[in-house]
């Protein structure tokens, strides 16, 4: 056997304790331009959402008609109603206190919202200027991802791995919090698949085209936006909810950053460097070398 | 300070930093500038994208109550002498940069062909409601007052006031001449009601409501907008910020 071989095969197939390169440039870039672009957008949108702090369903939707979500208020009390369901939500949502000591019934607390204080012309200000950022960093990530191969090397999702029986393992595996180690480490599993695959195909998509649908130009010049959501509020409904839906999202990643190893996977998105988890083997002692 | 406290310490103040921060950027010029800046952005591309007709509807798809907002009655003593007489005396002047002035009575509105639709209101706060407007085109009473050339501008002087401050609006001549730019004259077929804007007011669709100027006095033709009242282009946007291209 030539001296070269156990290096090559090293480089070949990393294990447990390896530095191994994890994630590319562009994703790195992307990854931490969403964290600023999404967090300005939700917090903007918050404010928005409460100039009128109401949903509907359909083509219009005001005051005198029926919304199935609100945020509102009492004289006392803050609450959210869903369908005919009421919770009080006094101090944080409908009814709060701001950082003045004054009492406020907007929808959203001032500690959540861009700018703090109620201002519907700077949110939206914010929030439509940071639009462009969210559209185009989307456009340009998904076509350097087509070129790079990212999606198809990584995103790829096989039969096998799709199957329920799979995909049960898969869950269960990480709801006791087993985590892959070694070569495992590096591709993605497939719940980390489909979780990314949704925000990238379905939930980033749907708050874009129901913003879009949300501009009154829009919509004359393309109306298939109407009637795929179904109207506008119905689009400013789908607005919201795939924004609760992104969040839900956020929360896992966190949790899931956290508990698989902060240090080692935030380095992996700045540096793009990640050390593969799991003991390293222990050294083979020939005995004939003793 | 043991290692817990300085962590705990730094992400308070990094929570800190980024409230405040939010608050201090959105307040520094030169970020209000490069925000203010997508305006042109989305003006341009939607120019571009959104050249045709805005969706109208079914009478079926109407809202059952079309909610009033901003001024519901201008407390001007014209206005309202005009209002106790059914405005048979009002006239609706045209003027500015154009060879023909023009004085126009409802009746003398009325004799303009008409074009009615049904179509939505999206205030800027979020909500929708649908009704029918029918009214004149704007761009045939722009066409008898016979503009300069060097028109860039419409603006509409409104009889409403939000302290001492009068409502108005302009919006550019592409606009003023699309085929849905319509001064109502009624609304779901019936005389403009008081807190829609009587006797007259802008349909200018494919713009958010603050756009849809009520209780339109005169309708002035203009080169610039930028040396009128606070030289934003209309109450809103002088007052509060808002942006004068309000097609998003």
């Amino acid at each position: 056997m030539p001296e070269s071989e156990p290096s090559t095969m090293l480089e070949s197939s990393p294990g447990p304790g390896d530095l191994v390169k994890r994630h590319r440039l562009s994703t790195r870039l992307w990854h931490w331009l969403n964290v600023v672009t999404l967090a300005v957008m939700m917090m903007s949108g918050l404010m928005i959402f409460n100039a009128h702090p109401r949903l509907y369903w359909g083509q219009y939707g005001a005051n005198a008609d029926p919304a199935w979500f609100e945020i509102g208020s009492s004289r006392t009390t803050g609450f959210v109603q869903a369908g005919p369901l009421r919770v009080e939500t006094t101090g944080v949502l409908g009814h709060w206190t701001d950082q003045d000591g004054n009492i406020q019934r907007h929808a959203f607390p001032y500690w959540i919202t861009i700018p703090s204080r109620y201002n519907l012309a700077d949110a939206r200000l914010w929030h439509l200027a940071f639009a462009w950022v969210l559209g185009v960093s989307l456009l340009a990530y998904m076509a350097v991802s087509l070129v790079n191969r990212h999606f198809k090397r990584d995103l790829t999702i096989s039969r096998a791995e799709i199957r329920t029986a799979h995909v049960w393992a898969d869950i269960k595996d990480h709801a006791r919090l087993r985590f892959p180690t070694g070569a495992a480490a590096m591709r993605y599993n497939i719940l980390q698949k489909l979780a990314y695959a949704s925000v990238l195909f379905v939930m980033l998509p749907l708050i874009i085209f129901t913003g879009l649908a949300l501009s009154p130009a829009m919509d004359s010049g393309w109306q298939w936006l109407l009637d795929i959501f179904g109207g506008r509020q119905s689009a400013r409904s789908l607005h919201f909810i795939a924004m609760v839906a992104l969040l839900g999202f956020f929360v896992v990643h966190i949790a899931m950053v956290v508990l698989a190893g902060p240090i080692n996977e935030l380095r992996s998105m700045i540096s793009g460097y990640y050390r593969l988890p799991g003991k390293p083997p222990e050294p083979v002692i020939e005995e004939g070398v003793r | 300070m043991n290692r817990r406290d300085l962590i705990s310490g730094l992400s308070l103040g990094a929570g800190g930093l980024l409230l405040g921060g939010c608050d201090r950027l959105n307040a520094d010029p030169n970020v209000r500038k490069i925000l203010v800046g997508a305006e042109g952005l989305h003006l341009r591309s939607q120019r571009l994208l959104a050249s045709g007709l805005a969706r109208e509807y079914r009478r079926d798809q109407m809202s059952p109550v079309f909610r009033t907002n901003g001024n519901t009655r201008p407390a001007s003593v014209d206005w309202q002498a005009h209002a106790a007489t059914n405005f048979v005396d009002w006239r609706l002047v045209v003027d500015g940069l154009v060879a023909k002035p023009l004085n126009l009575s409802l009746r003398d509105l009325g004799a303009f062909p008409q074009r009615a639709q049904i179509t939505r209101h999206d205030c800027v706060e979020g909500w929708s409601a649908i009704g029918k407007w029918q009214g004149p085109l704007l761009g045939d009473l722009l066409k008898a007052a016979d503009l300069s050339d060097r028109v860039r501008y419409i603006v509409f002087h409104c009889a409403d006031t939000f302290g001492s401050r009068p409502y108005y609006e302009s919006i550019d001549l592409y606009d003023a001449f699309h085929p849905q730019t319509i001064m109502a004259l009624l609304m779901n077929d019936r005389r403009l009601p008081i807190g829609h804007g009587a006797p007259i007011r802008l349909r200018v669709e494919r713009h958010l409501g603050y756009k849809h100027a009520k209780f339109v006095m005169r309708v002035e033709a203009r080169e610039r907008i930028d040396n009128l009242y606070q030289g934003q282009g209309g109450y809103w946007e002088d007052a509060a910020g808002y942006q004068w291209y309000a097609g998003i």
